[in-house]
C-alpha cells in the first residue's frame, strides 16, 4: 500500500514549511516512526518521523523547498516486494542535475515554482488516484454512539476483533467488549478521568453518609483541575505589594466613581492592568503549550475566576490591552455580574491567555492556584491587609499590604521567568499613579 | 365467544355502526340487492331498506363526490369501492375535493371510503393493487390498512366516527384467511397508532395489512434459530406511529422496511428517511427494504409469486440484516 507522507502542522499558525534536509533518499528501507527529514518554519525546525515502515519511493519536495501544510512531500511503499520492482521507485528530477534515468512513462511531480530550481511535471497515470490510501475500519452509526457514550477511543475500537461482514464490529462484538473490559485499556495520551462515568457497582452510602452526584459545573471543573495537574508542572512564586498609591486613588475616587457608572471602583481592574503591561514584557508568561511548541499570543486576554454558589467560572476579558482602566472597570463589573446571574454567552469563557483569580476576597492571605489550561501562568490575588511594613531608612510604617502569588508551568517557565515576571506586576502596582483621573 | 373472520368483522363493525348512529349510510355497486362483490353487505338492504344501503351506477367519481356532498351535508356515508384499483376514477374527487374540503371552506367530511385492496389471489392488474401510497401524500386525509379481525373492526368504527375523509384498506387475501375472538360489546382502534405484534429484540419489521402474517410466519422461523424479530403492525398509515418505528428500531438496531405496494414511491422510502433523519446513531445495519417489483400486478401465478414480497424473500432479507 502506498501511504503519503504530508507536511504536518507545526503549530496552530503555521501554514506552510520548507524542507531543511532529507535524511533519506529514494530506495531506503524506513521504519515507522523514523525520522525522515528536517522541516523548518517560522517559528521552529523539528524533525518528521515516517507515518508507515516500509520503503521510500518518492520524494515530492527537494531540500529548500516550501511546502503548505497537508500537501505530499513523499511517498511510503508499505509492501516491500511491489517498493522492489524498479520502476515503482521515482527518484526526483532536478534542473541543473543529470536526469537520472526514467523506466517507463514515470514522470515525478514536484512542488514549488520552476524558479525555485525544481521542475513540475504532470504524472497522468496518477491523475485519478486517490490522495489518501487510508483504509479505515466502517463502523456502524450505532457502534458510534455506544464507542462514545463509554469513552472508547478510535485506538481501541480499532482492536475489538469484529464478526459481521468483512470483519466489521458489531453491537454484539462491542457489547460482549464492554463486558470484559474492566479498566480503560491504557492509551498513551489518555488523561486520566477524575470521575468515572458510570460504574458498575452502584455506590451505596455508609453509615453516616450521603452521596451528592456531582452537577455539570462541579464535573467539569473536576476534569479540568485533573488535566491542569496532569498537563502543566506547577510552581508557585509568592510576592509582598505595598498598595499605597492604588489605595490613595481608590479612597480618593471611589465615591464620585460610583456615582457616576452605578457600581464600585475594585482593585481587580487595576491588578489587570498592571498584569497587562507586566505580560508585555513577558511574551512566554502569556503563552501556551502545543507539544513541542511554545505559542506565544500577541494579543492578551484575560481570564478573571468568578465564585459562584456552588462553583466558579472563569469569564475573559478578550482584548485586554487594548483597554483603558475605565474601561477595564466597566469590563470587570459586566462579566462578574453576569457570570454570577449565570448570564454569560459561551464564547466569553474561552480564549483567555492569561488568569487572575482572588483567594483574598475570603480574607486570605495568598493561596497557589491551579493554571487554567491552555494558559501557561496563573495569578492569585492574596487579602488586603494592614502592617507595620519597614520602609527605607529603617522606618516603621502602617502601610495596606497584599500578597500576589503566581503559578506557572516550569516547562517552559523556569524560576527566574516567572520571579521577574511577578516582581514586574508588584512593580507596576507599587508605583500606581495616584494622581491620574478616572 | 366465536371466531370472527377478517370479513366477518368488517361486517360486524358496519352493522354495529349503522344501528348506533342514524346518520351512517352506505352506498356502492352492487351492495344493496347484491350484497356486496365480496358478500361484506349481505341482508344489509333487508335489515336497514334503500334509503341507508344504496345501489349506484358504475360512477367511482359519482359516489365518492355524492358521500362527500352528505357529508359535508352532515352524515356519515360509508362509500364502497368494489376494488380499491377502481379508485382512480374518482381521483380527483378524493384528493381535490375530499381532502381539501375542511381545509377551503372549514366543512367537517366525515366520509369513509373502503374497499378490498391487495394480491396473492391471482386477481390481475386491476384486481389486485395496493394504491395506498397515492393518497398517505395527500394532506387531509387518513388512511388505514388493518391486519387482523379485531383492528378491522376498531379502525373501521373509528374511522366512521372520524370526521375526516377516512381511506380504509381492507386485504382481500385475509377476507376468509383470518379469524380471531373478539370481545363482546364496542371498541374502537385508534387511527395513528400501530401495535407490536411480536417482540424481538435482533431485528425489527414495519410492516402492514397482509405482509403483517408474512413477517410473524418469518419471525417463528428464525426463533427457533435463536433469533428474536419484532413485528411493528402500523395499522394506521396516514398519520402513522412515528413514535412506534423510532422506539422499535432504537431498541432492535437492525429494520426491515416491508409492503405489499411496490418499492418505488412505495412507503418504506418515507419511514427510512424518518429512521434516518432521527434514528441513525442507532442503527447497526443499513435500512432494507422488501417490497413487490416495479411491475404492474402480474396475471399468471408463478408471475405473481415472483413479484410479491414471500417469506423466502422476507428471510433472506432478515438474514442479511442479522449478519452485517
Amino acid at each position: 500500500m502506498r501511504v503519503n507522507v504530508i507536511m504536518p502542522q507545526l503549530g496552530e499558525s503555521v501554514a506552510e514549511g520548507t524542507i531543511l534536509k532529507w535524511h533519506k533518499k529514494v530506495g531506503d528501507v524506513i521504519a515507522k516512526d523514523e525520522d525522515i527529514l528536517e522541516v523548518s518554519t517560522d517559528k521552529v525546525d523539528s524533525e518528521i518521523p515516517a507515518t508507515a515502515a516500509g520503503i521510500l519511493v518518492e520524494i515530492l519536495a527537494a531540500d529548500g523547498v516550501t511546502i503548505q501544510v497537508g500537501k505530499t512531500i513523499a511517498v511510503i511503499e508499505t509492501d516491500v516486494t511491489e517498493a522492489q520492482s524498479a520502476e515503482k521507485i521515482k527518484p526526483l528530477l532536478i534542473i541543473g542535475e543529470p536526469a537520472p534515468p526514467l523506466k517507463e512513462t514515470a514522470p515525478v511531480v514536484a512542488y514549488g515554482a520552476p524558479e525555485s530550481g525544481v521542475i513540475t511535471v504532470s504524472r497522468p497515470h496518477e491523475a485519478k488516484a486517490p490522495s489518501q490510501t487510508d483504509a479505515r475500519r466502517f463502523y456502524s452509526p450505532l457502534v458510534r454512539k455506544i464507542a462514545a457514550d463509554q469513552g472508547i477511543t478510535d485506538l481501541e475500537l480499532d482492536r475489538i476483533t469484529g464478526s459481521g461482514t468483512d470483519g466489521r464490529v458489531t453491537k454484539g462484538d462491542l457489547e460482549s467488549y464492554l463486558a470484559k473490559r474492566q479498566i480503560p485499556a491504557p492509551s498513551a495520551v489518555k488523561v486520566p478521568t477524575p470521575i468515572p462515568v458510570s460504574t458498575a457497582t452502584p455506590l451505596i452510602a455508609g453509615q453516616g453518609e450521603e452521596i451528592v452526584p456531582m452537577d455539570v459545573m462541579r464535573r467539569k471543573i473536576a476534569e479540568h483541575m485533573v488535566r491542569s495537574s496532569h498537563t502543566a508542572v506547577h510552581v508557585t512564586s509568592v510576592s509582598e505589594v505595598d498598595l499605597k498609591n492604588v489605595v490613595i486613588f481608590r479612597e480618593r475616587h471611589k465615591a464620585a466613581f460610583e456615582a457616576r457608572e452605578g457600581f464600585k471602583l475594585t482593585y481587580t481592574p487595576i491588578i489587570i492592568e498592571a498584569v497587562v503591561k507586566a505580560l508585555k514584557e513577558f511574551p512566554y508568561v502569556n503563552s501556551s503549550v502545543d507539544g513541542d511548541n511554545v505559542i506565544l499570543k500577541h494579543y492578551i486576554n484575560i481570564g478573571m475566576a468568578v465564585a459562584l454558589e456552588n462553583g466558579l467560572i472563569v469569564p475573559v476579558i478578550k482584548g485586554a490591552d487594548g483597554m483603558n482602566l475605565l474601561a477595564l472597570c466597566r469590563a470587570v463589573n459586566d462579566l462578574s455580574t453576569r457570570a454570577r446571574a449565570r448570564k454569560l454567552n459561551p464564547d466569553e469563557v474561552h480564549g483567555s491567555t492569561f488568569s487572575i483569580t482572588n483567594p483574598g476576597v475570603f480574607g486570605n492571605l495568598f493561596g497557589s492556584p491551579i493554571i487554567n489550561q491552555p494558559n501557561v501562568a496563573i495569578l492569585g490575588i492574596g487579602a488586603i491587609i494592614k502592617r507595620p511594613v519597614v520602609l527605607e531608612g529603617d522606618a516603621i510604617a502602617v502601610r495596606p499590604m497584599m500578597y500576589v502569588s503566581l503559578s506557572y508551568d516550569h516547562r517552559i517557565i523556569d524560576g527566574a521567568l516567572g520571579g521577574k515576571f511577578l516582581q514586574r506586576v508588584a512593580h507596576y502596582l507599587e508605583n500606581f499613579d495616584p494622581e491620574i483621573s478616572i | 365467544m366465536a371466531e370472527v373472520t377478517y370479513i366477518q368483522a368488517i361486517t360486524d363493525a358496519l352493522r354495529e355502526e349503522l344501528i348506533r348512529d342514524p346518520d351512517v349510510f352506505l352506498l356502492g355497486e352492487d351492495i344493496g340487492q347484491y350484497g356486496g362483490a365480496f358478500r361484506v353487505t349481505k341482508d344489509f338492504l333487508e335489515e336497514f331498506g334503500p334509503q341507508r344501503i344504496m345501489d349506484t351506477p358504475l360512477s367511482e367519481s359519482a359516489i365518492i363526490g355524492v358521500a362527500c356532498g352528505a357529508a359535508m351535508a352532515g352524515m356519515r356515508p360509508v362509500a364502497e369501492m368494489q376494488f380499491m384499483d377502481f379508485i382512480t376514477t374518482g381521483f380527483n374527487q378524493v384528493v381535490n375535493v375530499c381532502a381539501k374540503m375542511h381545509y377551503r371552506s372549514g366543512f367537517k367530511v366525515p366520509m369513509v371510503i373502503r374497499g378490498p385492496s391487495g394480491g396473492r389471489v391471482n386477481g390481475g392488474p386491476f384486481h389486485s393493487q395496493n394504491p395506498e401510497a397515492w393518497f398517505v401524500r395527500t394532506p387531509g386525509l387518513k388512511v388505514v390498512a388493518p391486519s387482523t379481525p379485531y383492528d378491522a373492526k376498531g379502525l373501521l368504527k373509528a374511522a366512521i366516527r372520524d370526521n375526516n375523509p377516512v381511506l380504509y384498506f381492507e386485504h382481500k387475501y385475509l377476507y376468509r384467511r383470518i379469524k380471531e375472538e373478539l370481545p363482546e360489546g364496542d371498541f374502537i382502534v385508534p387511527i395513528g397508532k400501530g401495535e407490536i405484534k411480536r417482540s424481538g429484540k435482533d431485528a425489527t419489521v414495519i410492516t402492514y395489512a397482509a405482509m403483517v402474517h408474512l413477517a410473524l410466519e418469518v419471525a417463528d422461523d428464525l426463533s427457533k434459530e435463536g433469533v428474536e424479530i419484532e413485528v411493528v403492525d402500523l395499522r394506521s398509515l396516514l398519520p402513522y406511529d412515528k413514535d412506534l418505528i423510532l422506539d422499535s428500531v432504537r431498541r432492535c438496531n437492525r429494520v426491515l422496511l416491508l409492503h405489499e405496494d411496490t418499492l418505488t414511491g412505495g412507503l418504506a422510502g418515507e419511514w427510512a428517511a424518518l429512521i434516518a433523519e432521527h434514528a441513525f446513531e442507532y442503527l447497526d445495519a443499513p435500512i432494507k427494504r422488501v417490497a413487490s417489483v416495479d411491475t404492474p400486478v402480474p396475471y399468471a401465478p408463478v408471475l405473481e409469486d415472483f413479484f410479491l414480497p414471500n417469506k423466502e424473500k422476507i428471510t433472506k432479507a432478515l438474514r442479511d440484516l442479522l449478519e452485517y
